[in-house]
């Protein structure tokens, strides 16, 4: 039986109360906060950290199928899995795919990934699933809706939980949606969207997984089911499919938020997080139709180990209160432009060369030596693995060495007011990684007074720069301090 | 073994442009002007220059930069790039000509226009690239320098911004003195510490200025130089040293000094016969970009000694490095003379000869203005960075009399 092998999630860290929205437009109340990805974060930068957070003691390797869900894709033509495939390790032959388009695009990621290895095309999927949904300012969805992302290894080997049983209804209903042209989420007339929609299909399918596997109600241990855009719709739901209150997992909106794509799959992994060997979970979620699953914990539960997961990413938080930065943040405000000069053009060659060194963090070990090391770091900003040892000078004699997941310290730093920042001030380190090997990065997620020579970071996968003259978004590493 | 240049070659002229936010003069204008003092300080005519060489990073391309302004009629030219080492390079480059007696008079020309940019700062582009290196300038990738000279020594920020600032108090009380400077007024340290930061820990006043300038020197054998001057000016010491840029891959590089600026001046001293830098030394126009540079050049050039430039700047010996305390006659070092980086401002192909061009006025007696001209002074030495720490290109030259 195919079954979750590991699970990963990823939270970002800042927070945002939801009061601060109505400090500044008024309004309803809404209780909480909301996690607001960072400026250098998006759905692909936050599949890779829930990825990575899945694949914690896995050989990346063993991966066979990369699914990458997201409804705010980074690219229209390009596939963003082939990215995180990159940035993850996997190898070359992995199959990667893109799927989008609907609120539920996670829980259907499960149902391919289930397929692919019932059909022994692949022994291990990953999903990853990520959102960064924008509500317009002053509405309600703005203050409602968080970013997050979450991931699952599937397998038939190892699984912690079983998945014995699915169902799925579809339906052109489309109560939100965004057209060709739409940077927010529209939404058609509340009450009618959450009755013929989110209140009246999810029950549809759940009751029809449960009929489909003669399945009650008080069978099942804990009900995961996604949120409509409206929370109070979440809790009513308990009442339309005869399941206890008590066990319907929390929607995690208080603290994060509604995240679209991600919430199902995020539900899950917290519920994961709790399970006990022999627990019956009923997942389910929603969008233009519903995806319904029978979920059946194993003893493996107990046994996958630590992860960032939903409890730990929670706690890791930093509340952010400024309006200013959330619509620098969230490219709503047009800000002036530094007097800098233009930066310079990304060349599709220049990044395409340096593939391993840009999304895998590749440098290279000396054979004769035994030094890891980053890059040549030759002009103009060059990714150029190195050739020539910079402590011993043999010549290409090097095996490949990667970065990603090694502790490092800060040697040096600063914070940059001048340089033409997104975020200023731009705050770059040199970092000394544990075991040899130095590199300068930018810092993310980290209050500038905190900053200290020797203070521990780890390296976190982000987006740098859209070159809006060639329309090219690139990405790389930056070091942060380290996430609880 | 080779042969070291000293005594071989001599200037015999120099100009310099003010410098500054020349906005009513184009590069060929200052090009005229510094080559056209040069000329008449050496008594030569510009017919007599049998090649050029002109220093520059970004204004304009090939040897016709020099030619075109002066109209030099069909003379070899050749233009010389080493970033911010770019001028003393190509005077470098001249006075090797004139050694290997290919030539007799040579003119060396550094310039640079860097104020129709548009904005602050120096540009840091470079064309294509991936665009996902980190995103700093100058100032903050020397501020990394900062950071680490005061966590290995355990100054705290206050304490280093004291140090550092006191660099720049006290470059802008000579910069007052010197008509050619783009900055010509004292700043107290108070005005210094209290500065918006450019990048942490860095202030404004720790930052040198950008501008526009010229400067240039007219190389001839030293067996001829009498016969154009009485007061010829020789080279003792041309060095350049390029590094690898080591120090941002292997971590025992401290992030406290600056490797080649070190061989640069090991290598320097000897060509100059050198034993004791502190003492033989009179003066030195060192590349203080940004004051944190000027303080760790001091330990780098052996002024002071590693780990303990804190004492020469506001320690046990404040003051060895000011102008104020030669002119009055006591134990000093001046050290930017003419108020340095900080306060001409930094037009990278053109600084390096700016720099000579003081040493060369001090040396002759001829500074302008009498009240800053230095006691007699024997020996002067220049010192350009350019790049950034870890990886950079350095010039230490040195003349005297």
């Amino acid at each position: 039986m195919v079954g979750i092998k590991s699970y990963g999630a990823y939270v970002p860290l800042h927070r945002m109360p939801r009061s601060v929205f109505g400090t500044i437009w008024g309004g309803a109340p809404m209780p909480g906060e909301k996690a607001v990805a960072n400026i250098d974060e998006d759905s692909l930068t936050m599949a890779v950290e829930a990825g990575l957070d899945c694949l914690t003691g896995i050989d990346p390797k063993s991966v066979d199928m990369l699914i990458f869900a997201t409804t705010t894709a980074p690219f229209k033509e390009r596939l963003g899995a082939s990215i995180i495939a990159e940035a993850l390790d996997l190898r070359q032959d992995t199959r990667t795919i893109d799927v989008t388009n609907t609120l539920r695009v996670g829980t259907t990621a499960v149902g391919l990934a289930i397929d692919a290895i019932n059909a022994g095309s692949a022994n291990n999927v990953l999903v990853t699933v990520g959102d960064t949904r924008m509500g317009a300012p002053s509405g309600d969805f703005e203050r409602a809706w968080g970013d997050g992302a979450a991931a699952l290894l599937l397998s038939k080997d190892g699984v912690v939980a079983s998945i014995d049983g699915d169902y799925h209804i579809t339906d052109s209903f489309a109560g939100v949606w965004r057209s060709e042209i739409d940077t927010f989420t529209r939404c058609w007339e509340d009450r009618m969207v959450l009755d013929e929609g989110y209140s009246r299909l999810l029950p549809i399918a759940m009751k029809g997984l449960m009929s489909k596997y003669n399945i009650k109600p008080d069978d099942i241990t804990k009900a995961v089911w996604d949120t409509a855009h409206d929370v109070r719709r979440h809790g009513a739901m308990a009442r339309l499919v005869g399941m206890d209150p008590a066990k319907v997992q929390d929607p995690l909106f208080v603290n994060i938020g509604a995240t679209g794509a991600p919430q199902a799959l995020m539900m899950l992994v917290a519920a994961l997080e709790e399970a006990n060997p022999g627990d019956k979970i009923l997942l389910a979620s929603y969008g233009n139709g519903a995806d319904a699953y029978l979920i059946q914990v194993t003893d493996g539960v107990k046994k996958i180990g630590t992860r960032r997961g939903i409890k730990n990413n929670l706690a890791s938080r930093r509340e952010l209160s400024n309006m200013g930065t959330y619509l620098r943040w969230k490219n709503l405000v047009t800000l002036e432009a530094a007097r800098r000069p233009e930066r310079d053009p990304t060349s599709h060659s220049a990044v395409w060369r340096d593939t391993k060194v840009i999304l895998g963090l590749y440098g290279a070990k000396c054979k004769k030596c035994g030094t890891p090391q980053f890059i040549q770091g030759g002009g103009m900003g060059g990714m150029t693995p190195i050739r020539v040892c910079v402590i011993c000078q043999a010549k290409d004699e090097f095996e490949p060495y990667r970065f990603v997941g090694i502790p490092a310290k800060v040697a040096s730093f600063t914070h940059d007011n001048l340089a033409d920042s997104p975020d200023p001030p731009s705050t770059v380190a040199v970092i000394d990684w544990e075991g040899g090997g130095r590199g300068v990065f930018d810092m993310t997620d980290r209050v500038p007074e905190d900053c200290k020579v020797g203070m521990p970071v780890e390296m976190t996968f982000r987006k740098i720069y859209f070159d809006r003259a060639r329309g090219v978004q690139n990405y790389f590493w930056k070091v942060r301090p380290p996430r609880a | 073994m080779a042969e070291s240049i000293k005594d071989k070659v001599a200037i015999i002229g120099m100009g310099c442009t003010k410098f500054g936010e020349i906005w009513d003069k184009s590069g060929d204008d200052l090009i005229v002007d510094a080559a056209y003092e040069a000329f008449e300080d050496a008594g030569i005519d510009p017919s007599d220059i049998q090649a050029g060489w002109v220093g520059t990073t970004g204004t304009g391309g090939t040897g016709q930069v020099l030619s075109v302004p002066l109209k030099m009629q069909y003379k070899p030219v050749t233009r010389v790039e080493n970033a911010c080492a770019t001028a003393s390079d190509a005077l470098r480059n001249a006075c090797y000509a004139v050694a290997a007696g290919v030539y007799d008079i040579v003119l060396a020309l550094g310039i640079e226009k860097l104020k129709d940019t548009g904005f602050s700062g120096l540009g840091m582009g470079g064309g294509p690239g991936t665009g996902v290196a980190p995103t700093t300038t100058a100032p903050g990738m020397f501020a990394m320098l900062a950071t680490g000279y005061f966590a290995r020594y355990g100054l705290s920020p206050e304490e280093g911004k004291k140090m550092i600032g006191t660099v720049s108090v006290k470059s802008h009380w000579n910069g007052a003195r010197c008509p050619k400077a783009h900055f010509q007024r004292e700043v107290s340290l108070e005005q210094v510490l209290k500065a918006p930061i450019i990048a942490w820990p860095l202030g404004l006043f720790d930052c040198c200025g950008v501008s526009d300038g010229s400067s240039a020197a007219v190389v001839v054998p030293a067996s001829m130089a009498k016969n154009f001057r009485a007061d010829p000016v020789y080279i003792k010491a041309l060095q350049i040293c390029v590094g690898p840029s080591e120090g941002q891959k292997r971590q025992d590089y401290d992030y406290c000094h600056v490797e080649e600026t070190w061989q640069a001046g090991l290598a320097a001293y000897a060509e100059a016969g050198i034993k004791n830098p502190r003492k033989e030394i009179s003066m030195a126009e060192v590349h203080d970009c940004f004051s944190i540079t000027e303080a760790v050049t001091m330990e780098d050039l052996q002024f002071s000694p590693r780990g303990k430039v804190y004492e020469d700047i506001i320690g046990s010996n404040a003051g060895f490095f000011t102008l104020q305390r030669a002119l009055e006659g006591g134990d000093a070092l001046p050290v930017q003379p003419d108020g340095g980086l900080k306060c001409f401002g930094h037009p990278i192909g053109a600084s390096g000869l700016r720099m000579t061009y003081e040493i060369y006025k001090q040396v002759q007696g001829k500074a302008q203005l009498p009240e800053r001209q230095m006691k007699n002074p024997k020996m002067g030495l220049i010192h350009n960075l350019g790049g950034q720490p870890p990886g950079c290109t350095i010039a230490v030259n040195i003349f005297g009399l």
